[in-house]
């Protein structure tokens, strides 16, 4: 009467006792898929990250935007001509994370930089028209981007990243 | 009875840590090797579903906590954005409020048992007060989280049961203001409730942890009452009544998953499906259903302050318990005047329950107070006289002798007392909607609705032209803010392509900004957009049609209801009938009648319909045939609009339900199968213990 030790039929009780284990075990698992699928972005979420049309005809040259596309800040830089030749004169092999500017830019509109916002070390955000290399300047330890949003010193890994956008009009793109 | 334990992990890493902290034989020597009764019914495992039903609404609670804000203007919005938005938020939410009613079924048959076997009784007082402590401390954390959705029962419920401390003499109106935090229930009062209602379960989980050890302390009682005296008389905590648990803990699920999945609304109010406003109470209002019978008794007593005393000494009363019924013999099996007095409590708390659902009038009235004095007889009359005249039959010797007695005659009374229970708790539980039964008005009559049943499904069609009907009609004065384009091209909706909901979108206009330069501007709608309300404001609505805003059509399947009356609310519960919003809705659009009829007036600007409350409607006819034209050759006439626009509306109101139907068939198959496998599992671990 203790633990159950007088098995007459061993084998069809082992395969009830894995039976009945295998489908709690089962259960279980499905049940915790709702539990962790709900903290992924709910329907709302993802259809306010929807792309964005932005006009692009009241910046003037040398100037910059800042505008929101899912929660993120996109700079948008109208460069001048010498940001522009600055950006194509490096070496690009000398640089930490090497990508050419025609890579990082839609050709025919090359005075338009599109970038996140969002330092590559920890997140900050970068101070345009700072630092050395007439780009960005992240204030939270130190890194500095050039005029193609390209790490060129500090801490950060990686370029500022190009978010998915393309030109409906001269004047107008669409980011997302 | 536990007792040091002499238990040593194999693990040399476990016993490195035993040896610090002696954890594992506390486990070990009360879940394992903790002798319980053998003579344990089923009634036993309430405790175990109690712990999982706590566990359930803690983790339920906390997720929801993550998507829910606690403010006035946001909280309801917040809610429907839940069960809309939120990957299996709907499951979430039905889980936790549901997850409320089961708790509260399932404490009331623990307490019930408690009563029926004297498990009150020495040494068990302490262990029975901290039972009543968790109860309170329940109710408090029901009521709260019942007001979180700051719907129309949530504010009123709040204004009710919080005025109840106003009947304190002197302090009672600063004490009021106290709780409300302003000079009515408003946003500070739901923001101290949620973090209230955030706080209290883990304080039940902390006296559920003393409950617990005093239980293992003065040992589990057992229905014949005999304390175990030899080995012989229990058998190890594990496996045997931890299986015997996890097999009542199924079988109980699948009672929460009818619920959960089929009839998510029976125990609610469709009231709460309005937002709260400050304005309007609703004609009645109605706890929820666990409050009842001690909601009766407030009410029977005809002064404030006495009912006030009268309902709260209800439950202080249960605290004295141990020390009305002195009788010798627990068990109420050995006591046969005791045990017919039991069953009459239970109904006389029943028909309470009952009452406390009718309106007060009349004939309840003087019914709720002839049962107010049965309940506090039963504790303050009966059982202190019961426990000086009953002659109880002979106690077994030992629970050994019991079983062994219990062998040849097959315990046919649990299953009779099984049945009035349900029935018991069927009538309880849907005494709400029988509230409205009273009003007199033409019951609207039932339709075939292609999503009603556990396998129903909308009818794309009939969703289109629903959505058709209301954009050419309704919508010019009804809005329908919940209800975003995207939504049109999702899964269980009218089964537009996203093309074609984007299309849909772009024909609206949407006020969007302000603009760099600080202006509103009007753009076409994305398919994130939700759907324009045709006013402004509620005053701008209100003054457009006669002083009565038109309500928001989002929610109104749901929000809509009328009463089904007995017996019929516990028929419902079986044929899972809840389409009274939907009949309701159907009835109204087709209940306008130009010969008012004889006795009935109709005011200047009002308008007579057969099926609404007081027949004097502030909205015109709004359908004529004719009207709409569908280009799918179905029938242009107001019946069929009627009922297209109410299934369009019913979609409306929960775009997730044919996601709920279909994941509630899997589970269930689940669940019989499990359940059917620890029954055989429980038998082969028992079978060497009967
Ligand atoms: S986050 Fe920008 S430098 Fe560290």
């Amino acid at each position: 009467m203790t633990t159950a030790s007088s098995a007459d039929h061993p084998t069809r009780r082992d395969f009830l006792f894995v039976a009945t284990g295998a489908a709690a075990a089962v259960g279980g698992a499905a049940a915790l898929w709702p539990f962790v699928s709900q903290m992924n972005p709910d329907a709302s979420t993802i259809a306010a990250g929807a792309p964005i049309e932005v006009d692009l005809s009241p910046v003037a040259e040398g100037q910059d935007i800042k505008v929101f596309w899912r929660g993120k800040p996109i700079y948008i830089s109208h460069r001048t001509k010498k940001q522009i030749d600055e950006a194509r004169a490096v070496n690009v092999a000398s640089l930490p994370d090497p990508q050419s500017d025609d890579a990082r830019v839609k050709s025919g509109h090359e005075q338009w930089l599109v970038v996140i916002g969002i330092c590559t070390h920890l997140g900050c955000i970068p101070i345009a028209h700072e630092g050395n290399y007439d780009g960005f300047f992240c204030p939270c330890h130190g890194s500095q981007y050039d005029s193609s949003g390209r790490i060129r010193q500090g801490p950060a890994p990686a370029n500022l990243p190009v978010p998915p956008y393309q030109f409906v009009s001269d004047t107008k793109i669409q980011i997302g | 009875m536990s007792g040091p334990s002499d238990y040593q992990p194999s693990n040399p890493a476990l016993q490195w840590i035993e040896r610090r902290l002696p954890i594992f034989g506390l486990i070990h020597s009360s879940f394992v090797a903790y002798p319980t009764p053998r003579n344990l019914n089923y009634w036993w495992t309430f405790g175990a579903i109690l712990s999982f039903m706590l566990g359930i609404q803690i983790l339920t609670g906390v997720i929801l906590a993550m998507h829910y804000t606690p403010h006035a203007d946001l909280a309801f919005k917040s809610v429907e954005l839940i069960v809309r938005d939120v990957n299996y938020g709907w499951l979430l939410r039905n889980m936790h409020a549901v997850g409320a009613s089961m708790f509260f079924v399932a404490v009331y048959i623990h307490m019930f048992r408690g009563v029926y076997y004297g498990s009150y009784k020495e040494p068990r007082e302490v262990l029975w007060i901290l039972g009543v402590i968790i109860y309170l401390l329940m109710m408090a954390t029901g009521f709260m989280g019942y007001v979180l959705p700051w719907g129309q029962m949530s504010f009123w419920g709040a204004t009710v049961i919080t005025n109840l401390f106003s009947a304190i003499p002197y302090a009672g109106e600063s004490i009021v203001t106290l709780l409300w935090g302003g000079y009515s229930v408003g946003n500070p009062t739901l923001n101290r409730f949620f973090s209230l209602h955030y706080l209290l379960p883990f304080l039940i989980a902390g006296v559920v942890v003393l409950h617990v050890w005093a239980l293992h302390v003065a040992g589990q009682n057992n229905p014949d009452g005999v304390e175990p005296k030899t080995e012989k008389d229990t058998v190890p905590f594990t496996p045997h009544a931890t299986i015997k648990d996890m097999f009542g803990v199924a079988c109980f699920m699948l009672l929460y998953a009818w619920f959960i999945f089929y009839m998510p609304n029976y125990l609610g109010d469709a009231d709460n499906y309005i937002p709260a406003n400050p304005g309007v109470t609703p004609p009645h209002i109605v706890p929820e259903w666990y409050y009842l019978p001690f909601y009766a008794i407030l009410r029977s007593i005809p002064n404030k302050l006495a009912g006030v005393i009268a309902m709260f000494s209800a439950i202080i009363i249960l605290c004295f318990l141990p020390w009305l019924d002195s009788a010798k013999t627990k068990s109420s099996k050995y006591r046969p005047l005791a045990k017919q007095f039991f069953w009459i409590f239970v109904v006389v708390c029943v028909l309470l329950g009952y009452l406390g659902a009718q309106p007060p009038e009349g004939i309840y009235v003087i019914a709720g107070r002839i049962l107010t004095f049965c309940y506090f007889a039963y504790f303050l009359i009966v059982l202190p006289l019961l426990s000086r005249i009953e002659t109880p039959r002979p106690v077994p010797n030992s629970i050994a002798d019991a079983v062994l007695a219990k062998t040849g005659s097959k315990s046919t009374p649990m299953v009779s007392t099984a049945i009035v229970l349900a029935l018991a708790g069927a009538l309880f539980a849907g005494s709400i909607d029988s509230a409205r039964a009273s009003e007199g008005n033409d019951k609207p009559p039932g339709n075939k609705w292609s999503f009603a049943g556990p396998f129903g499904t909308f009818d794309r069609g009939a969703l289109q032209r629903g959505l058709k009907v209301y954009k050419e009609v309704c919508a010019n004065c009804h809005g329908l803010s919940y209800i975003a384009f995207r939504n049109l091209a999702e899964a269980g909706g009218p089964g537009y392509s996203v093309a074609q909901a984007t299309a849909f979108a772009s024909d609206y206009k949407i006020k969007d900004g302000p603009n760099d330069a600080g202006d509103m501007f009007e753009r076409p709608g994305r398919p994130a957009d939700y759907f324009p309300s045709p006013f402004p404001n509620e005053q701008a609505a209100r003054a457009a049609n006669g002083g009565a805003a038109p309500p928001d059509l989002s929610l109104i399947a749901k929000a809509r209801s009328y009463g089904r009356g007995f017996p019929w609310f516990i028929v419902d519960f079986f044929t899972q009938y809840q389409e009274q919003g939907p009949d309701y809705v159907a009835a109204v659009l087709q209940g306008f009648e130009d010969k008012v009829p004889e006795g009935v007036a109709i005011p200047e600007g009002s308008y007579y319909n057969k099926y609404f409350p007081g027949h004097a409607i502030k909205m015109p006819k709004p359908l004529s045939d004719g009207q709409v034209t569908y280009d799918d050759g179905s029938p242009t006439t107001v019946a069929q609009y009627s009922k297209d626009v109410t299934t369009f509306l019913m979609w409306t109101a929960e775009p997730h339900m044919e996601a709920r139907k279909r994941l509630g068939f899997q589970v269930f198959i689940f669940l019989i199968i499990f359940a059917g496998l620890m029954y055989f599992t429980k038998k082969k671990v028992w079978a060497d213990s009967h």
